[in-house]
């Protein structure tokens, strides 16, 4: 199992026979019915999503209609979540990642996770990177693991900044330096899918926009899914978005189409601003 | 005036307000600073009466004496072994002994006065030379100086704490007649009006008591007692030592207030000590043997020795044992355990647990370690099981306490990178935990360490008087040797109980100390 996983992703790493243009259209994740339930009350209905590799899907909402909870089943955080559970099937690689069977701790080293406040560990900078690759046995020696954090940190956009100070706690940088750190974080146990919760909605607008920048250059490589409360973010690095609204999939297309000519009547007052 | 639009912020209405709650603010303030008054007095009051008492046995008196070690004394046997001469305690007394009745002639004159005279020295107190001997028999048929301690009544007495005592220098002696054997007149011109005054105004105060006090005079090694006065002349009872002493040295009086009758220590012993004293055979020394000796039921003899090496082994069983079991338990009730009905009963009850008193415990220990499981009694092992018991809610509350407080994004964050539950406890919750862990654990074992009543009931209190090496040995520990020290009845114990309390706190401040250090070594680090 360990051995065929490294190999997909090496060939996804390597594939860069990428389409530049839009995301590939074939779906990386295909979430089908969706119910997620805490307790007794169903924060998510019934919502079947594809999400399609190398491209950026947003995730729009009021405040409160599940976005995270959704974003959340895709690496089954919500399994630390004790009350939570999620019934529906979500394909990724032909197989159904919410099956019992799959071990979550292997899906998340698969599809890894930046929140919405910036939470490096309270480690040197240097540590946070090499933590995943250590405990997936992604270095062989150390010279590896050097060159994955330095890898990592320049995707992040961030090795310029730290290069000097490697060693120096994670916790001592900005607080948009840290979130480029914990994108760098997630990139350096080279996922292939990335999930991002509001990333940027502790940042100035300087720092958003080098993670705007960063998540489009991502984007080549990964498939990623952000949810955010800013629509001109949305549209500005997204390629297809999907609106929720009280735990319902309202509304979803390619980001030009939801944010220009929207189907959904509630989709458009949200996007416009006349949304309570 | 009225007419004057009222200013908006300094308005009579919000001037007043404003004075209000400053007063209220200095008011509040003043109540903060007198209860942190008010603790620190009780405890520099507590600290300094004990530092005050305890101060008084840091030193001690010691007596030397030149002897020669006699093999037919030491040695009687012939072919005695190292251990026979170890143990001959009767032996080495005989030569203190004889010393002294060679020193102090007059004492063999009555019964009385030849034990007196032996009670200068506890016969325990050879047991170290004895040793020595047993160790280096070369050293037998040698002369040697023996130092052995001073009996604790007289050794209080020259540190002052048997009696108050009025001290004056007389005047010059002129003339000294022999009235019958020991009985002298001493002639000076104007010598005793000093003390004559002074037995007058102590008349003034306390009356005819006053004749009830002792009234000594020594010059040199000669001391006697001043039967009655004037002012140039005194009828005197030689004590000790020769009358010729009075015209060559300007004497001392000294007027003890508690009445012979009423003290521990005779006159004649007194006079003997000061003779010893003025020979310069008496030393007063670092009291070391508090560290170095064990229990004893003479109080210079005793030491803590056996008492810190319990409880150091106490402290080791219940660190092994509380420790590690108090961090997986609230690392469990923390990271793992699903929060349910159960969980929560076992939370309840451990906050419970941790208010059960401790002789509760001490109960359980006797009843189920020695009853039960036949563990030997007033051993370290069962005392640091009992307290282990006791420490264990203290550690699984300050750690889950320092478990919650590790923020859960970061948790969250080795979940993210695929770390296992495992590994996200582990690797990062612990190590950010780790200090506030380590200073309940500390905090817990300080308090274990003070416990007493449950070594009482699992006998620990037993006299012992062998260093334990092992944790089944018969052991007491420290703060059962301050209770059983407190309870014996001579005074000598009061500042010796205060010593060892100085000790154990000692071990106390140094535990809390540590926990500054780890406190101010992790807790900003990042
Ligand atoms: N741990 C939880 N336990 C119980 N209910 C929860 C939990 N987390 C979220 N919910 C509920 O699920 C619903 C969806 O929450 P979610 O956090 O997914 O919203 P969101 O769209 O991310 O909102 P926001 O934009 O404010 O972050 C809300 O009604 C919320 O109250
Ligand atoms: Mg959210």
């Amino acid at each position: 199992m360990e051995t065929t996983m490294t190999e997909s992703r090496d060939v996804s790493a390597a594939g860069i026979t990428m389409d530049e243009t839009q995301g590939l259209t074939f779906p990386r994740i295909e979430c089908k019915n969706i119910d997620v339930f805490y307790g007794d009350k169903q924060a998510i209905f019934d919502i079947s999503l594809p999400i399609p590799d190398r491209s950026v899907t947003a995730l729009i909402g009021p405040s409160g209609c599940g976005k995270s909870t959704f974003l959340r089943c895709l690496n089954r955080m919500n399994d630390t979540i004790e009350s939570c559970k999620v019934t529906g099937e979500i394909i990724m690689d032909g197989e159904n990642i919410n099956d019992p069977d799959i071990d979550p701790v292997l899906l998340r080293s698969r599809v890894g996770m930046v929140f919405q406040k910036p939470n490096p560990f309270p480690k040197s900078i240097y540590d946070n990177i090499a933590y995943g690759p250590r405990i997936h046995g992604l270095a062989a020696s150390r010279e590896d693991l050097d060159a994955i954090v330095e890898k990592s940190l320049r995707r992040a956009g961030l090795w310029d900044e730290v290069k000097d100070r490697l060693t120096s706690p994670g916790n001592s940088l900005s607080g948009g330096q840290q979130q480029r750190l914990c994108i760098a974080r997630a990139i350096a146990v080279r996922p292939e899918v990335i999930l991002m919760d509001e990333p940027c909605s502790a940042l100035d607008p300087v720092a958003t926009a080098r993670i705007e920048e960063l998540i489009d250059e991502l984007r080549k490589r990964y498939c990623i899914v952000i949810v955010t409360h800013s629509m001109q973010q949305a549209a500005r690095v997204s390629q297809r978005t999907a609106f929720f609204h009280l735990g319902e999939l309202v509304e979803m297309g390619e980001t030009d189409q939801i944010f220009t000519n929207p189907r959904e009547r509630r989709t458009e007052d949200y996007i416009t601003g006349r949304f309570g | 005036m009225t007419d004057v639009a009222p200013a908006p912020f300094r308005n009579e209405k919000a001037l007043r307000r404003l004075k209000k709650r400053r007063a209220a603010d200095a008011r509040f303030r003043l109540y903060g600073l007198s209860a942190i008054a008010f603790a620190l007095l009780a405890l520099s009051v507590l600290v300094a009466s004990i530092g005050f008492q305890a101060i008084s046995a840091a030193t001690y008196h010691k007596v030397g004496f030149d002897v020669v070690l006699d093999p037919a004394v030491i040695a009687p046997k012939g072919k005695d072994t190292p251990a026979d001469i170890s143990r001959n305690v009767d032996g080495f007394y005989a030569l203190i002994r004889s010393n002294l009745q060679g020193t102090f002639p007059e004492a063999a004159e009555d019964r009385m006065a030849t034990r007196q005279l032996g009670d200068l020295v506890t016969r325990l107190a050879v047991l170290p030379t004895a040793k020595w001997v047993s160790e280096n028999p070369t050293q037998i048929g040698q002369a040697a100086t023996i130092k052995v301690p001073l009996s604790d009544d007289l050794d209080l007495y020259l540190k002052g704490a048997v009696s108050k005592e009025f001290r004056l220098r007389l005047g010059d002696i002129s003339a000294v007649t022999e009235a019958a054997p020991r009985q002298v007149r001493l002639t000076g011109d104007g010598a005793f009006k000093a003390l004559q005054s002074l037995i007058a105004v102590q008349r003034q105060e306390v009356g005819d008591a006053v004749d009830a006090r002792s009234i000594l005079i020594s010059a040199g090694s000669t001391t006697g007692r001043i039967m009655s006065l004037d002012a140039d002349a005194a009828e005197v009872t030689l004590l000790t030592g020769s009358a010729t002493d009075f015209s060559n040295v300007r004497p001392t009086a000294r007027m003890i207030e508690l009445p012979e009758t009423e003290r521990n220590v005779s006159d004649l012993q007194i006079a003997w000590t000061l003779a010893l004293k003025d020979k310069g055979r008496v030393s007063r020394v670092p009291h070391t043997s508090l560290l170095t000796h064990t229990d004893s039921t003479y109080p210079e003899l005793a030491g803590a020795l056996a008492a810190i090496v319990g409880s150091l082994l106490t402290m080791m069983v219940t660190a092994f044992i509380a420790i590690p079991i108090g961090i997986f338990a609230s690392v469990y009730l923390e990271e793992f355990a699903p929060r349910n009905r159960l969980t929560e009963i076992i939370e309840v009850n451990i906050n419970n647990l941790a208010a059960v008193p401790s002789i509760v415990f001490g109960l359980l220990g006797a009843a189920v370690f020695l009853g039960f499981f036949g563990l030997p009694r007033s051993a370290p092992l069962v005392g640091g099981l009992v307290l282990a018991l006791l420490t264990l809610p203290t550690i699984i509350i300050a750690s889950r306490a320092a478990l919650k407080s590790v923020p859960p994004s970061i948790r969250a964050a080795a979940l993210a990178v695929g770390a296992s539950k495992m590994q996200s406890v582990f690797h990062h919750v612990l190590p950010v935990a780790g200090p506030g862990i380590f200073t309940g654990a500390i905090l817990g074992m300080a308090r274990a360490l003070g416990e007493t009543a449950p070594l009482l009931l699992i006998g620990m209190v037993a006299f012992v008087a062998d260093v334990p090496v092992g944790p089944t040995d018969e052991a007491t520990a420290l703060p059962v040797l301050i209770y059983s020290w407190s309870t014996n009845a001579e005074r000598a114990w009061e500042p010796m109980t205060a010593a060892v309390i100085v000790i154990l706190l000692m071990f106390l401040i140094t535990m809390n100390g540590i926990v500054v250090l780890l406190r101010r070594r992790f807790e900003r680090r990042w």
